[in-house]
């Protein structure tokens, strides 16, 4: 069964702590969340987890056959066209390049990015699009295992939407696994089946919250209701020093 | 292959967009002419004066040969100082050590007078050939090397972690992600290194050697003969223009699709 597991990890940026005792597992097929305040070391760990940062306390094992990364900016090379960026994971992993051009056209196309967009620069397209792009590239190769990074942040809440809704279809589909890292309470509750709440100052987990109903069933109202109660949760208004900021 | 069919291709479009620039050389003879008419023509010969000198010159064997020979020099020095500045600067720049010391050096040599580095070379290597490819060397090849260096030191980190997080091969990596980055601060290097290249190698012949078109220029000026210094100067200028604009130009356009 693939897996990937983190146990007791600690990092550490010279002086500063950044992670302290991270524990958590994530199987086959299942979305987890990662929330917290900015600054608490969320990118570091989906770094960590993803092996673009190297492990230096504690263990990260990752059994995960495939795995493929979405950024908060996008990070599409400049001087690439839309299909060039979307098939640059295809030919990394040694395809051809007719076969990684078609599959980038197929799924560019189920992304909502139309031909005409085909052979444009990253310079002229809107951050909407550019984050479709990034989502594709990511997608494209099929990964058992996605990381994303805050992909939804820059984006308004209609896109947003339409994106949460691709993901939750593709992932269900395919039986993808997401660790994903975000601020916003809503989108976690709309995706996850578990959510780590994740402390600053080191960074450290102090709460899972478990969500059993299936991501398509969830309409807004369950959302609404969830992100309600959870708001009302002292572990969240601690981390998130919701009280700190109440107008007296 | 693909690459340079498409600027082939894109070439007479380039080529018709150059019809201003035509004009405000035309309108630059024109003012020629007047300067001409109001100052007499041994201050300033006329453009047709010129040109018929010209016409002329290309004609003669004997000048032929002095532009080969400044040709051979030019291209000698240019060649080395890109080889070495783009190669030394790229190494520099993924050193950080390396790009740190190198800054000081780079601000001496760019900061000496290459009128200077002439007469240093006069006294080095005599009068020949190789004051003139040394000169050229040391005034183009820190113009390069900066550019080279700039490139690597400017590589886009976010890019590089992508490019690992989907596990791009080394060959890949360069290709697609830093290549086409570190070109676009090398190539205008380069440019504007040959155009150093180019006027460095009359001014290190004028004073330094006997024949090339530098030595030419300082023989017309001998003989007060202007119609003849204006040709020579037409020549110099006529052939920059040509390699800028009809070689590099077209080249560069077609890199730098994604950006402008």
């Amino acid at each position: 069964m693939e897996k990937l597991e983190v146990k007791n990890l600690n990092h550490h940026f010279g002086f500063t702590e950044i992670l302290r005792d991270i524990n958590f597992k994530l199987e086959k097929g299942q979305i987890l969340s990662i929330v917290g305040p900015s600054g608490g070391g969320k990118t570091t760990l989906l770094h960590l987890c993803s092996g673009l940062l190297d492990v230096e306390e504690g263990s990260v094992t990752n059994t995960f056959d495939s795995s493929s990364f979405a950024f908060q900016e996008g990070r599409l090379l400049p001087w690439k066209n839309v299909l060039d960026n979307i098939a640059i994971g295809l030919l990394a992993k040694g395809e051809k390049k007719n076969d990684a051009i078609k599959k980038a056209k197929d799924i560019a196309l189920k992304f909502g990015l139309e031909e005409e967009d085909f052979n444009k620069f990253p310079k002229d397209l809107s951050g909407g699009m550019k984050q479709r792009v990034s989502f594709a590239r990511a997608l494209v190769v099929k990964p058992s295992l996605l990381f994303l990074d805050e992909p939804f942040s820059a984006l308004d809440i209609g896109l947003k939407k339409e994106l949460q809704t691709h993901l939750i279809e593709i992932s269900k589909k395919e039986n993808i696994s997401i660790l994903f890292i975000t601020h916003d309470m809503m989108e976690a509750i709309r995706l996850s089946d578990e959510i780590l709440l994740l402390k600053a100052d080191p960074g450290h987990i102090v709460k899972k919250f478990s969500y059993d109903l299936a991501q398509d069933k969830r309409d807004d109202a369950f959302v609404y209701e969830e992100s309600a109660k959870i708001l009302q949760d002292k572990e969240i208004i601690e981390t998130f020093e919701l009280n700190s900021l109440e107008i007296k | 292959m693909k690459f340079f069919l498409k600027i082939l291709k894109d070439f007479p479009a380039y080529l018709w967009s150059g019809w201003g620039a035509i004009a405000s050389i035309l309108l630059f003879v024109a003012l020629w002419d007047v300067g001409n008419q109001t100052y007499g023509n041994l201050v300033l010969p006329s453009p047709l004066e010129t040109f018929q000198t010209l016409y002329a010159m290309l004609h003669d064997e004997d000048v032929c040969k002095e532009i080969n020979i400044t040709l051979y020099r030019a291209s000698v020095g240019f060649g080395l100082s890109l080889l070495f500045g783009s190669v030394l600067g790229l190494i520099a720049g993924f050193f950080a050590t390396a790009s740190m010391m190198s800054r000081p050096v780079v601000t001496i040599l760019v900061g000496m007078p290459p009128i200077a580095w002439i007469v240093l070379a006069m006294i080095w290597f005599g009068m020949g050939d190789e004051t003139v490819i040394f000169t050229i060397i040391v005034a183009s090849f820190p113009i390069i090397f900066v550019g080279a260096l700039q490139g690597t030191r400017t590589l886009d980190g976010d890019l590089k972690e992508m490019a690992d997080s989907f596990h791009l091969p080394w060959h890949m990596k360069f290709i697609d992600v830093y290549f086409p980055h570190i070109f676009s601060y090398i190539f205008p290097a380069w440019v504007s290194g040959l155009g150093m290249a180019w006027k460095i190698v009359i001014m290190a012949e004028l004073l330094a050697t006997s024949d090339g078109l530098g030595a030419s220029l300082a023989v017309a000026r001998s003989q007060l003969d202007t119609p003849t210094a204006l040709a020579l100067v037409t020549i110099m200028i006529g052939s920059l223009m040509f390699i800028e604009y009809i070689i590099l130009e077209p080249i560069k356009r077609e890199v730098e699709l994604w950006r402008s």
